[in-house]
This record gives structure tokens, sequence and C-alpha cells, in this order.
């Protein structure tokens, strides 16, 4: 089976949610939603054991044939780990969400949809190997976030959340597609694996720098990096299933995706490991330290998931090293790589787990403010052991998942220490550095997080509702990611062969070329070493930190609301908006006369130049007709008819004048024979006068409204440079011609294909019929017009019933 | 014989034109009118005005006036009186509606809708 | 006042014929002599709007009792319709056939589905032309 048809399954299958929710009113629509996710983990897991091998498997679908774009579903390790991911996450959240939304008071259609939607888009960035679809589903995650952060669109926090991530987002994927692009023009290909393997061709081209930087823009964007990241909080406005899918677990990490696959052509580059290792520990260090300031459970975790895409996306500039060094140093580098998709393993499981914790405590309690909780340990019990897992794996503690990959995470940042390229050797110290300042601060968030919800005194009086443990339902997907949280820490060589090594091949091609090749063993105990040292530090002072919380918090609030990048975002918006309408009002007055002498005026001047930039003016005297007596009579009498028409002042002259300019152009066609167009100009303009005649009643007299000599004389410039272009326009399209005439081709085969005698006529029906089908559409539709106008018009229909 | 209707197709667009950006409907009927004649014989002169004979198949007679700007400039009447037609019933319709043919009355902004 | 036209009246009603007969023959000459299904409807068309000049709306009516909208719908199904036959010959859109036939009366004819498809335009052409002119003229 072609499976690049299963990235398409959810959203075919969105097609009948609406009619689900519609006809099955007993079952949650969740479940049939459920089903698809499901089903699509499963046989999504059956490639494993290909991906095992280092093998990979292709699917094609063409599209656009004669554009070269096709769907090319590409799984390897890489891919197959965030599919599974997609679906597998996609499925605990569909189940959360059935007990989460309620079926009676939620729009679940719209819900549902959306949500399906985003699953195919995110299936097909991770598994396209062309970079136009890739780009196209890239947006279609944008939009489908937009679409759930402002599921509850009646509220103002929602449009404005949604809108924010949409702009941030929309910006990244564009600046993303010019990178795509100058990529595909340096290495000629669309094809991401045709990119990776000859991506040494390419190098040093002048576009790769721009390109690499305009790639990164959009997994910044995406990945809610510094200063971008202002979208993400925003985001929590989303229903928390949502917000536990694609906030934290799936479309946050595209960006990161995006790294990853585009590691190997861009690894050469000391621009790329400066800025992804760079950016991506400043978002750890400002993520983490801006999260204990916050009140709301989710805007707590978003910032902490800010802060771990920091920490995943730093690793992966720290894999990008593995291509420059050689030997026992290499081995560290290539740690990093194992590393970042460990780490990503772990944080989609636990923030998956907290986010759906804090939707809990929501749900349960009727507020999500940390000021007003506590306690909540005695009331909800399971909810309080799986966010203690979570947020013990989230600060880095054993006995769980988080505590492995942290350690790995230190590793390679004091690795960096001693790469001697690039500046490194000067300013490398500051890795480990920040890495552990942040890494404390995500200590102190994580125990903030869990133990002022949970522990400490109950607050009944300030909580909108009574607080009760939530139904078995809504507790099994948390406590599914929590277990698998806990099981990570004591299988990590199990979960490597399977998922991480695989992924690190597809991510590292060119340095393996068997999954087994990765020589990364995980285990918890590897002596006193420094990593162990620091994770001690980490504890001692997070601790003192935590305990100490009330004291320094208020330190946060010295930073003034204006000197801040979401005020930045709102000032620019602002001004955008209001810059934006002042510019198209200077231009659009509402006057169709404006509108018209800018088209004017561009048609004179874009062909003027044109004719003279491309030296295209010429006048060829020889091929020129004899002057002819008939018609230089006829010219005259046209002219004169047009003079008539511009000085007439009575609309009875102007229309005999018009009448008279239309016999003359009959007698050209006479004189230039064209016995057709004589007869049918002859005919028509009979029929004009008449029609003329007949809507004379209802035309105003000819009146010139006052108009001022400079209006005329504004007008009369405009016009005589349309008339001079046309002029020249007419020699030159005469003298040159670039290509021979299809008429010859008429002439010779009228009679031998189409066995016709009047050349013209037979053009119109038979060669170019098309344009004659579509002609006199235009012209019963044109009929249709003049007779709705008339006939079915509103007014006449009030006047009617004022008689009545 | 071309220059000479090189230089009848300009005037008649400028007579166009200049009509077109008038403020009264009705000369803006007579100018799309102007237009069009100006349109067809512009067709005609690029295509050259030469050839001895209409483009009807005759025994013995080879120098045929070329038949394809015949062809395109036979369904631009038709669709010009369509137009010609359909503009008239517009303006004098909005002429009833707004009992003014002055255009510069006619606004239309985003305020409005 | 009542205008006294008798003499047009009456020319008319001759006139009428001439033109309308002389617009089947220019119709039906398009494929070999000047004429074709634009100039053919534009006749008629010219042949009716001398009977609305010379007689006033309701007469005209009543003398052709048609809704020329409707015959606008037969001319474009009738040109589409042809130009869409030649699918179901297994020949690319749009491709006309012709064969000579023994008619009686007219003798050797050459026959051609263009004609067809002349008689969609002629009947559009005839349609909306008069649909405008009866509803411009129509409107008080």
């Amino acid at each position: 089976m072609e499976f690049v048809l299963l990235i398409f399954l959810p959203i075919v299958a969105a097609l009948f949610v609406p009619f689900l929710y519609k006809t099955v009113k007993n079952i949650h629509t969740g479940w049939f939603v459920f089903i698809i996710s499901a089903a699509l983990f499963i046989y999504y897991l059956r490639f494993i054991e290909k991906t095992l091998n280092g093998n990979v498997d292709t699917s094609t679908l063409s599209w656009i044939p004669s554009l070269d774009i096709a769907f090319i579903a590409y799984i390897d390790g890489l891919s197959l780990l965030f599919s599974l991911l997609i679906t597998g996450i996609g499925a605990l959240v569909v189940l959360y969400s059935i007990f989460y939304l309620d079926k009676k008071r939620e729009k679940l259609n719209n819900f549902y949809v959306y949500l399906l939607m985003f699953m195919t888009a995110m299936l097909g960035i991770v598994q396209s190997d062309h970079m136009i679809t890739l780009y196209l589903f890239w947006e279609l995650t944008s939009i489908s976030s937009f679409l759930l952060i402002g599921y509850w669109y009646t509220r103002d926090r929602s449009r404005f959340g949604a809108l924010k991530s949409m702009m941030i987002t929309v910006f990244g994927g564009l600046m993303m597609l010019g990178g795509l692009v100058l990529l595909s023009i340096m290495g000629d290909t669309y094809s991401i694996r045709e990119l990776i393997a000859n991506a040494s061709s390419f190098i040093g081209h002048d576009y790769f720098t721009l390109a690499l930087v305009l790639v990164l823009l959009g997994a910044f964007t995406k990945s809610a990096q510094f200063p971008f990241y202002i979208w993400l909080p925003d985001a929590m406005e989303a229903p928390t299933p949502v917000s536990a899918y694609l906030h934290s677990a799936t479309m946050v990490k595209a960006g990161l995706y995006l790294v990853a696959r585009f590691t190997p052509i861009f690894a050469s580059s000391e621009v790329w490991i400066w800025l992804v290792t760079g950016i991506g520990l400043l978002t750890l260090f400002w993520g983490s330290f801006f999260a204990v300031k916050q009140t709301d459970l989710k805007a707590i975790l978003a910032f902490s998931t800010v802060s771990q895409l920091g920490l995943i996306m730093s690793l992966l500039g720290a894999s990008a090293v593995a291509y420059h060094v050689t030997g026992a140093d290499a081995a560290i580098f290539k740690f990093a790589a194992f590393a970042a998709i460990f780490h990503l393993i772990n944080h989609a499981m636990f923030k998956g787990s907290l986010f759906m914790v804090a939707g809990i405590v929501d749900h349960e309690t009727g507020t999500r403010d940390i000021r007003k909780l506590g306690g909540l340990m005695s009331i909800m019990p399971v909810s309080f052991t799986v966010a203690f897992i979570g947020s013990m794996s989230m600060a880095g503690l054993p006995p769980f998942g988080g505590f492995l990959s942290k350690e790995l995470f230190l590793t390679s940042m004091l690795a960096l220490r001693d790469f001697e390229l690039f500046n490194f050797a000067t300013w490398g110290i500051i890795f480990p550095i920040v890495a552990w300042v942040a890494s404390v601060f995500t200590f102190v968030y994580s125990f903030y997080f869990v133990f002022k919800t949970f522990a400490g005194k109950r607050k009944m009086q300030s909580l909108p509702k009574e607080p009760k443990e939530t139904s078995l339902g809504m507790l099994l997907s948390p406590v599914v990611l929590a277990a698998i949280v806990v099981v990570i820490f004591f299988i990590p060589n199990l979960i490597g062969k399977m998922f991480v090594k695989p992924a690190v091949v597809a991510m590292q091609s060119g340095l393996y070329n068997h999954p087994d090749e990765v020589t990364v063993n995980v285990s918890a105990w590897h002596g006193w070493s420094p990593e162990l040292m620091m994770t001690l530090g980490i504890i001692a002072l997070g601790a003192f930190l935590f305990l100490t919380m009330s004291k320094w918090q208020k330190l946060y609030d010295i930073q003034p609301q204006y000197f801040s990048l979401n005020a930045l975002y709102d000032t620019l918006m602002v001004f955008g908006e209001s810059g934006m309408n002042r510019l198209s009002r200077f231009y659009m007055t509402g006057l169709i006369r404006t509108y018209l002498v800018y088209m004017f005026a561009f048609i004179a001047a874009i062909t003027t130049a044109a004719l003279f930039i491309q030296d295209a003016f010429a006048v060829d005297m020889e091929s020129f007709s004899p002057l002819n007596t008939y018609g230089i009579m006829t010219a005259v009498i046209l002219v004169l008819a047009v003079v008539m028409v511009l000085f007439a002042k009575t609309r009875l002259a102007a229309i005999i004048a018009l009448g008279g300019v239309g016999y003359s152009v009959a007698l050209f066609f006479v004189i230039y024979k064209a016995p057709d167009l004589a007869l049918t100009q002859l005919v028509i303009e009979t029929v004009s006068v008449a029609l003329f005649l007949l809507a004379f009643h209802h035309l105003p007299a000819l009146k010139r409204h006052g108009e001022s000599t400079k209006f005329r004389l504004g007008n009369f410039i405009i016009a005589a440079a349309v008339g001079i272009t046309m002029t020249l326009l007419a020699l030159s399209a005469h003298s040159q011609k670039l290509i021979p005439s299809i008429s010859q081709y008429y002439k010779d085969t009228v009679f031998t294909e189409a066995a016709g005698g009047n050349i013209v006529n037979v053009i119109l029906v038979d060669y170019r019929g098309f344009d004659t089908l579509f002609e006199i559409a235009v012209l019963a539709i044109a009929g249709i017009g003049v007779y709705s106008m008339i006939r079915l018009r509103l007014s006449r229909k009030e006047n009617s019933d004022e008689n009545k | 014989m071309e220059f000479v209707m090189a230089i009848v197709i300009g005037i008649l667009f400028m007579a166009a034109v200049y009509l077109i950006l008038s403020k009264s409907l009705l000369r803006i009927i007579l100018g799309t009118g102007l237009l069009s004649h100006g349109a067809h014989l512009l067709i005609l002169t690029m295509g050259g005005l030469g050839g001895t004979s209409p483009p009807v198949l005759a025994e013995g007679v080879t120098d045929y006036v070329d038949p394809l700007p015949q062809a395109l400039i036979l369904t631009a009447i038709v669709i010009s009186f369509g137009v010609t037609a359909f503009i008239i019933v517009l303006f004098y319709r909005t002429y009833a509606e707004h009992k003014t043919d002055n255009m510069n009355l006619m606004k239309g902004n985003d305020e409005h809708d | 006042m009542k205008t006294n036209d008798v003499i047009l009246q009456t020319g008319t009603k001759v006139v009428f014929f001439i033109i309308f007969l002389f617009s089947i023959h220019i119709f039906f000459a398009g494929h070999f002599a000047p004429g074709g299904g634009f100039v053919g409807g534009l006749l008629t068309t010219a042949a009716i709007v001398l009977l609305l000049l010379a007689f006033d709306l309701k007469t005209v009516q009543k003398a052709l009792p048609f809704n020329f909208m409707i015959v606008v719908a037969v001319g474009l199904l009738l040109a589409l319709g042809t130009a869409a036959g030649s699918i179901l010959f297994d020949v690319p859109f749009f491709t006309h056939a012709y064969d000579d036939f023994n008619l009686p009366l007219f003798g050797v004819s050459s026959l051609h589905t263009a004609m067809i498809f002349d008689a969609g335009v002629y009947l559009v052409v005839v349609g909306s032309t008069i649909t405008m002119i009866q509803t411009i003229g129509g409107d008080s």
C-alpha cells in the first residue's frame, strides 16, 4: 500500500466528522478520532523493524507533474519517531479530550476537524521529502493551530492569542519558504534527500548563509525560540488538550525537526553552529528564568516548554559540531545528537502529562491561578502522583527519564569548551555555565509547579469549585504518559536502540552507515563525573532558591510592562495596522476616476518604457502599404466624427457622431478587404444607435459638471500619453514580427482540413471554436446582466410595495 | 497607409481616454465606445493592411489578407456591443438610483458598507 | 398626438421578411462566403429592431412569442453540445466533422457539424441582443 496516502487519512476523516457529530449524538465524536489516530500509530509501528537496520521507505503521490511537485513520503528513523509521537500522543490527547470537552456544550465538530487537519499537516511535515509540500504542510499546521487556539472564539484573549501565533509562525514560514527556494536553486532539486547527498557541492555558494538564516527563522518561530517565543504563552488560551498536543508535544517540535533534518546540509557552517546552539541556550535560560515569574499553571508550563525547546535546540546545534571533529572528540558530539532526540522523547512524555494535569486541576477546581491553589495532594492523589513524576523528570532527578537526558545534555555542553574551531576555545566556557544556571531555574519552576499546587495549605475559599479527584477516563492518558516516563529511566538503551539511534542516523547521515554504529550507552550511574557534580549543585542551589522563593520572586516586577517583547509586538501590530490604513487611504480614494488614472498612466508608462528599454520600437517603412485615397478620406471623416463626439453640446449630437465613427470604421473594413467585419460593423452600428435611442429618455443630459481647466489639462495629458503610446505600439507591432503568424497555416489548410472557404468564419467556428464558445457565453451573460439590472431590481419591489 | 492608421488609432485612444476620465456618465459611455473602435483598428493595423484579396477562397488567388486579425476583431465587435449595452443600463440605473450623473459624487469606501 | 406611420408599418411588413431571409442566407453561406452566425444573428436582430421601431413593443412580443432568454440558453446548449459531442466519437473536444450528402432539391451539399455550432452562435446573438433591447425598451 502507498503509505503516503495515510498522511491524508486524518484530513479525509475530518470530512466525515461533522456528519458523525450531527447524526450520532450518543457517542462522543472523539471516539472516532481516537480510532483513527490509534490505528495510524499501530500502522507506523510496523516500520520500526525497517528503521532499526537503518533502512528507509518511500512512497510517492504525484501532484503537479508539470512543476515537478509530488507528495513524497519518506520514512527514516527521524520521520518515524515524529510520526509515532504525532499519532501516539495524538491518540492519548484525543482520549483525554473525550472526557475534558463536554459533548453537549462544546462544538466538537469544529474541534475534531481542526485536530485531524493538524494531524495530517504534522505527518506531512515530518514525512515530506519535497520541500514545497513540506512548506505547504508547515503552513497548514500554523492555520490549524490558529483555529484551535481560537477555538473559544468568543473570548478576546483567544482571538488575540490565535492571531499572534499566526502572525509569528506564518512570518517564519514565509521566511523558510525563501530559504527552501534558495536551497532548491543552489542544489538544483526540491528533494531534501538529494540536497543532503550533494550538500558539499554548494557550501561556498553566495546564497548559502542567507538560506541558512531563513530556514532557521522558520524553525525558530515555530519552535518558539527567543525572541519569537512570545506567541506560545498566549497560545495557552487554547483548550488544554490542544496545549498538550500542539504546543508542547508536536507542533512546536516541527522547528526542531527542521533543524535536525537540515543538519547534514548546514552543519559545515560556523553560523549554523553558533546560531542554533546560542539561540537554543539563550532560550533555555530565558524560558526557565521567566517561568518562575508566572502565576498561571499553563503559563508556567508554556515557559518551561519554551525553555526545554531551547535545550533541545542547543543540543542539535552541538551535534553539528560532530561534522568538524574526528577521533575521540567526535564521539562526544555524536552524543549530543543522541541526547537531543532522547530528550525530545522525554519532553513529549512528561510535558504532555503535566499539561493534562494542569487541565485536570483547571477542570476540577475552576482555576489555574497558582496563588489560589494549594494542598490538593490529599484530594487528588492520582493527579498529584502524575504531576510529581512529570515535574521530577523535568527537573532532571532520578529515577525518571529526564535525569538521563539532562546528564547527556551537560556532557555535551561541557564538551563544547574543548571544541577548537570558530572561536569556541575562547567563548566555549559560556555554554556550560548558562546551561547550569538554566538548569537551576528549571529545577525551581518544576518544584514551584508541583508543590505550590499540590502541597502546602489548602485555600478552599478561593476556589470557584469544590475540588475532587477527576474521572478515571481523564486520568488514563496522563497516567500512561507518566508510566512511560518512569519506564524510560529503566530501559534507556532499549529506547535508544529502537527509536533514538535510527533517528540519529537519519539526522547525522554521512557519519554512520548503520544504527548500531551509534555507540552511545546510557546509564544512570557513570561515576563521580563533572556532570554529576553539576547535578548535585543544581539540586542544592535549586532547593535553596525554591525555599526562599517568596523573598525574591518580587524581583521580577522590576521589569516594566512597556519594556518587553510582548509590548514590542503590540506596538508593531498597532503601528503596522494604522500605517497600512493610512497608506492605502492615501491612494485608494474611492473614486473610480482615480483608479482609471492609475491604470492609464501605467499603461502609457510601462508600454513606452518597455518599448525603449527593450529597444523594440521600430518603424519599417518598406512594409507599409501604399497610401490609399479612400483610406485617407475615411480617416479624415473618422477624425472629424471623433472631434464632434468630444465637443458635442447635446446627447443626440454625441450619439450620432459616435455612430459616424462606427460607420467610418466599417468603411475601413471595406477598404481593407474584410467583408465579414464590414457587414458585422454596419449592422452592429445600426443596432447600437437604436439601443442608444431606446435608452435615451433614461439618460441624463450632457453636462460637464464644472470641470476645471486644471482637471481637463490633467485628463488631456494622460489621454495624450495613452494615445501616443498606442500610436507607437501600432507602428512597432506592425513592423516587427518575432515569430511567423499562424495565419499562413489557416490559409493553407482551410479547405483541406475544415472544408470551408471563408477563412474568417472557419477560424471562428472551427480552429478557434473555444474562443467563440466563451464569447457567446459572455454575450449571454451581458444579456442576463441587462435583464437582471432592469427586471430584478430591489427599488422597484419597494416601490410596488408602497403602492399597495 | 499604416502610418496614417497609427495616428488615427492614437487619436481614437486619446479621445476615448479623455472622455472616460471626465465626470459625466454619458461621456464615459461615449469614451468606451471610441475605445473599442480604437482597439479594433489597432488589431487590424498590427496584422498589416496589405493583401489584395479578402480572405475568402477563390480560384487563382494567393495574396489573401491576413484572416486572423479579422477573426479576432469579429468576436471583439460583438462583445463590445454586449458590453456597451451593459454599460448603458448600468449607468442609467445608477443615474436613476443616485439622481446624479456626476462621477465625483459617486464615491465608495469601506466606511459605507 | 398619434403619429401616422402607415407607410413605415406597411413597408416594414415587407422589408422585415426580406432582411430576415437575407440573414438566413448569410448565415448558411458563412462557411464559404462572407457571413456566418454572428452576422446572420445580427441581421435578424436588425430586422426585429425594425419591427420594434415601426410597431410597439407589445405588438412585436405578440407576433414573436418567444422568451428570448430561452433562445440564448438553447443556443449555448447547441454550441456546447456540438463541441462536447465529439467526445462521444472518441476524438478531442471540438473536433468538427463534414461530408457531402446528396439532398433532394439541393443536390450535392457539404454538411458540417460546424454549422450546428454556428447555429448556436446565431441563436445566442439573436437571443441576447433582443433581450437587451426588449428589456431596455420595456423599462419605464
